[in-house]
């Protein structure tokens, strides 16, 4: 009985799961469950004729539009950003990807505040917007802005230490036998990084999608025209309309279940290809 | 005499090497995470300087400010504590037991990175107000959560599980299983070898754990601020009151709320990292 003496006894073992399980279900799992049942409280009928609502409808469709923008900058950054880390040695590299995890430490607030300082009414370049007749706070611009900035190390972070991990040997191999730069990144690097790319993906784009905080600074909350999902889910529910509001969180639920699913095949099915970056 | 020689030597920024495209993604990295990132925060610092030091100060210290940051940090404290222990029973579970529904369960413990805030903070609201699941269950007891600190504080406690499920799992599954053998081999109970011998172990992968939930916490905005009620000096929290300052136009109150905020969230990232300086001399790897 080598085994019976580095585990706990039955009754600790069914103790501490029983207290694992309590307290996921009741922190994690009843609120997942409270935005269904109180989206359906009174029945399909309502909960589906939130979605008929014209200005549901355009904050759905502001939604994908910024996330459709800020996603792909992002990973085109996070792209270029490891490539440049991870296969040349530099000084200040260290320092470099500190800086990239930044956002993840600024307070959603914060992250919406600098660009109401830089390009808002009385911001630093405010005057020249205005000259311009160029609105980026309380307009779409300052949405992307703001939601790029909360999401912007998702996806650097998932391919740096890939990709430092993997070296640079198959690059080279590639180079000496011909193929160009681009080549070689496109049929050499991008294929063993592609997994973790789709897992940086998921999780920037169900931030982008579900950010409130930055983006709420920003927006101005104007219906039908610069509120996105999260925000319209506030109004809603700041007009004791609950059932519309929680029928757009069910959405956002529905995102976030979907990613959860995403993320966690990707984690049994390529877990070693996505490396050291599995656990955050 | 080589070619290489007749070059004069010049300081180089980047090591040479057969791959191309440095300069162009190094360049784009850098201006982008300019332009993003480090010149709209400068522009944070710069406007908050204009106060000075003590004018700062003399914001800090306005009652309500003071009453805001207080909330928010203790509330936040408070929150990564109890995530410290229900967080390494749960990293625990999952890592040493096997019983059905342990990869659902898995799974759902990165439920509040993948919800979006808002929705949290409806939800929660509706759970715990005393109307609802949890607050009419309460309620005969003259308990009450929703509208008061204790509803920020489940609030931060759902948003700050994650960080330390997902920092003491990893380290608990590489975990040396020897170690505990001759713990158990020298004729300690099981008891004192979880206590003597595997929690000093995890404890500087717990402490990185917290301070993240905890970092994570005190800025925390949209599932807070639908539980929290929101009264001042009692369930106000710091980054409401930036939100208010900037609705009154008063830039220079809400970015020296910001800072205040924002230096406070690097004293933690730098005891996060000296954290992990620690922890990886003790377990001798990265």
């Amino acid at each position: 009985m080598r085994d019976a003496a580095i585990a706990e006894s039955p009754w600790v073992r069914w103790l501490l799961i029983a207290i694992a399980v309590g307290f996921l279900a009741l922190f994690l799992l009843l609120p997942l469950l409270a935005v269904f049942a109180q989206a359906l409280s009174r029945g399909l009928g309502p909960y589906l004729s939130t979605f008929a609502d014209a200005d549901t409808q355009s904050a759905i469709r502001l939604t994908l539009l910024v996330a459709a923008i800020a996603v792909p900058l992002n990973l085109v950054f996070g792209i270029a950003a490891a490539w440049a880390i991870a296969k040349f040695s530099f000084p200040g590299k260290s320092l470099l990807v500190s800086l990239i995890d930044l956002p993840f430490s600024v307070s959603p607030v914060v992250s919406g505040l600098v660009y109401v300082l830089l390009f808002g009414a009385k911001g630093v370049l405010g005057p020249l917007m205005s000259d311009w007749d160029f609105k980026i706070i309380f307009a779409v611009p300052g949405i992307v802005l703001a939601t790029v900035f909360v999401t912007f190390p998702f996806i650097a972070r998932e391919l740096i230490p890939l990709m430092q991990e993997q070296g640079s040997a198959e690059e080279e191999a590639a180079l000496t036998l011909g193929a160009s730069g681009l080549r070689t990144f496109l049929t050499v690097t991008l294929p063993n990084v592609r997994w973790a790319l789709l897992y940086g993906v998921l999780l920037c784009n169900a931030r982008a999608m579900g950010e409130f905080g930055a983006v709420s600074v920003v927006s101005g909350h104007i219906r039908g025209v610069t509120n996105t999902m999260p925000l319209h889910v506030e109004i809603l529910y700041n007009e004791y309309d609950f059932v519309a509001a929680f029928a757009v969180a069910s959405l956002l639920a529905g995102l976030a279940l979907v990613t959860l699913v995403g993320k966690s095949v990707l984690e049994w099915r390529h877990g070693d290809e996505l490396a050291a970056v599995r656990r955050h | 005499m080589s070619v290489a020689a007749l070059v004069a030597p010049r300081a180089v920024f980047v090591k040479p090497s057969p791959l191309p495209g440095f300069g162009l993604t190094f360049g784009f990295a850098l201006t982008y995470l300019s332009l993003i990132v480090l010149i709209p925060l400068a522009v944070l610092v710069w406007r908050a300087s204009g106060l000075g030091l003590d004018g700062i100060w003399r914001v800090a210290t306005e009652p309500r400010v003071l009453a805001a940051l207080r909330t928010s940090f203790v509330t936040a404290a408070l929150a990564a504590l109890a995530n410290a222990v229900f967080g390494v029973v749960v990293a625990w579970v999952l890592s040493r037991y096997s019983f059905p529904g342990r990869r659902l369960l898995d799974a759902v413990v990165d439920l509040p990175f993948a919800l979006p805030t808002a929705v949290a903070g409806i939800a929660l609201a509706a759970l715990y107000a005393p109307n609802g699941w949890i607050g009419s269950l309460l309620a005969p007891f003259d308990i009450r959560i929703a509208y008061t600190p204790a509803g920020i504080f489940v609030a931060l406690v759902f948003i700050g599980l994650p960080f330390v499920v997902r920092t003491v799992q990893p380290v608990l599954e590489d975990l040396d299983r020897e170690v505990e053998e001759a713990s158990a081999t020298l004729g300690a109970s099981r008891g004192q070898t979880v206590r003597r011998v595997v929690l000093p172990l995890l404890a500087p992968a717990i402490l990185t754990g917290v301070a993240l939930a905890f970092a994570r916490a005190v800025g925390e905005y949209g599932s807070v601020i639908f539980i929290a009620g929101n009264m001042p000096f009692r369930s106000e929290i710091a980054p409401l009151l930036i939100v208010m300052r900037l609705e009154e136009f008063d830039y220079t109150g809400a970015s020296a709320i910001a800072t205040i905020m924002l230096a406070i969230s690097f004293a933690s990232l730098l005891a996060i990292n000296a954290l992990q300086a620690v922890s990886r001399r003790r377990l001798g790897h990265a």
